[in-house]
């Protein structure tokens, strides 16, 4: 069989597809501002309210850029997607895309490419507008670049996958918004996002633990804030390697489900 | 050799059989209407033949394939398949060439993007976003995906809906272009003059069966049916059923001095054969 020789691969074609999400993305002027600008303008507000120094070189900006990037992955990921995908699948365009030669895992790879460059975008915004307008420092050691960089590489694709699976909740697409927006906005408010953590009732604390957010702001406040500073966490330490754990738990758990729960069409 | 071979279809959904016992075949090149009214089973039935949907029993060969089957065989089944839905209606936030150079990578054998644009008729929308188009653009841009992959059996469910009748023609000429590349080609339409126009067949089908398949032109036996005569006599309207219309009007020319009054030959059209089988009329 010649033709199947010559169908291309489905990472190639998930190449393809990551290109032109991110070229459709960047045509939507609401997606772009929402992704892009909103952090900015959230950072502004809550620098300007909070002038308050949490420790020693630790500023309120400081503390929030940590949760502002965790969020973003949550943002970028799992509430694009789930509010995107069921537009999609409404509109027609999954079905039309099932009736291709096009294997599903090269959409999710198309997908996982349009998370990680807004991602990537969102973080180079914030922080350069942190250290320019708000005082926000990067850290200089290396081994939290690294941490960084798994934090973000190992939030996206978590984030993406569990975006594709919550895409499985919203019955139509007009609607997913309402559904997936309150689920988002409860979580950063749980995992420490607006607050201080160990500012929050301890119940709330408990629930934010079992979601992902909580370890991605918790990883992101390692990277951000003084080691110095990890005495005040819930844990008196960091917890890195249980972020990292969760975190593929998580992962794991989302690519199972995004396989397990994806429809092409509504019926 | 058979493109679609499908025998003893059935498919419910909770009480109401959508498709109650349907055979069809349909020959390598054939273009192929299937008509029906609303509710028939006719997108059921074809989305059992593209795979979308589950069949409850029955065979189904498409292309020789068992289309619910998955895996490596279906991409390379799909392959050689083009579809065009119903209707979708994406954001539209690519240009028309974007769209269909994109989706020429998904296959091992694409059409030049140039031409297909060419074929549909959107030269001069090629770099227009897909949200301004017309809808009958739009709809045109859908049949560019449905051939881009050179496809050798294509579906079209629908495909004019919306067309103003020189965008229709238009489309035919371009159904008919295909006719002469070999494509196989199944069609589910509302406008039984389309069928008429393209079809080499056509099998009317409601309430889940099939209720004839024949060609457009003896389709509930229209050849051999009889012609209807009409003249104005004394102020009313006469008729006189035949099977020797040219007889009838004969006799009436001598009868008559000059013209006959409103005289009229009438046969059946397909819409009278189609709506008289479905039990409209």
């Amino acid at each position: 069989m010649s033709a199947q020789k010559s169908l291309p691969t489905t990472i190639a074609l998930g190449v393809a597809r990551g290109g032109l999400e991110i070229r459709q993305f960047m045509r939507q002027r609401e997606s772009v501002v929402f992704t892009l600008a909103f952090p900015i303008i959230l950072l502004a507000i809550f620098g300007s309210v909070f002038k308050t120094t949490l420790a020693e070189g630790v500023t309120f900006s400081q503390y929030f850029v940590a949760g502002m990037i965790a969020s973003g992955l949550v943002n970028t990921g799992f509430q694009q997607l789930a509010i995107i995908i069921p537009m999609e699948r409404e509109f027609g365009s999954l079905k039309r895309l099932r009736g291709t030669p096009m294997h599903v895992a090269s959409y999710f790879i198309g997908k996982s490419i349009l998370v990680f460059v807004s991602m990537a975008l969102q973080v180079l915004l914030l922080l350069a507008a942190g250290m320019i307008f708000f005082g926000v420092q990067l850290p200089t050691d290396p081994y939290k670049w690294f941490t960084f960089t798994w934090l973000i590489v190992l939030g996206s694709a978590a984030s993406t996958a569990l975006g594709i699976a919550f895409a499985a909740v919203p019955k139509s697409g007009r609607g997913a918004s309402a559904v997936v927006s309150p689920v988002v906005i409860v979580l950063q408010f749980f995992s420490g996002v607006f607050f201080v953590f160990t500012d929050l009732p301890g119940w709330m604390q408990q629930v934010a633990a079992i979601f992902p957010l909580k370890w991605m702001t918790q990883g992101m406040r390692s990277v951000f804030l003084p080691d110095s500073f990890a005495i005040r966490e819930v844990a008196g330490t960091w917890e890195t390697e249980r972020t990292l754990i969760i975190l593929l738990i998580w992962l794991i758990a989302g690519i199972f489900l995004a396989i397990r729960t994806f429809k092409w069409s509504r019926d | 050799m058979n493109v679609i071979e499908v025998q003893g279809l059935h498919k419910s959904y909770a009480d109401t059989k959508a498709v109650d016992g349907i055979d069809l075949t349909i020959a390598h090149g054939e273009i192929f209407a299937l008509l029906g009214p609303n509710g028939a089973g006719k997108t059921t039935t074809v989305e059992i033949l593209e795979g979308f949907r589950k069949a409850d029993s029955g065979s189904i060969s498409v292309l020789g394939f068992d289309p619910s089957s998955r895996g490596v065989q279906s991409r390379v089944w799909r392959n050689r398949i083009g579809i065009v839905l119903q209707s979708t209606a994406d954001a539209g936030d690519l240009t028309v060439v974007e769209t269909l150079s994109h989706f020429a990578k998904y296959y091992s054998a694409a059409r030049d993007v140039d031409e297909v644009i060419a074929s549909v008729g959107l030269d001069e929308k090629r770099s227009a976003l897909i949200r301004t188009l017309s809808g009958g653009q739009r709809r045109r841009l859908d049949v560019g995906l449905g051939i881009i992959g050179s496809p050798e059996l294509l579906f079209l469910d629908e495909p004019t809906t919306g067309f103003d009748p020189e965008a229709r023609r238009a489309f035919w000429s371009l159904i008919e272009s295909l006719r002469k590349g070999g494509t196989t080609i199944l069609l589910t339409t509302h406008y039984l003059d389309e069928a008429e126009a393209l079809a080499d067949r056509v099998a009317v089908i409601a309430r889940g069966k099939i209720l004839e398949v024949s060609t457009p032109a003896q389709l509930g036996g229209r050849a051999s049916a009889k012609a209807r005569v009409q003249w104005k006599a004394g102020g009313v309207i006469q008729e006189e059923m035949t099977d020797n219309p040219t007889e009838v009007v004969r006799k009436l020319a001598a009868q008559f001095p000059g013209e006959v009054p409103e005289l009229q030959v009438l046969r059946p059209s397909l819409e009278d054969i189609y709506l008289s089988m479905i039990g409209e009329k």
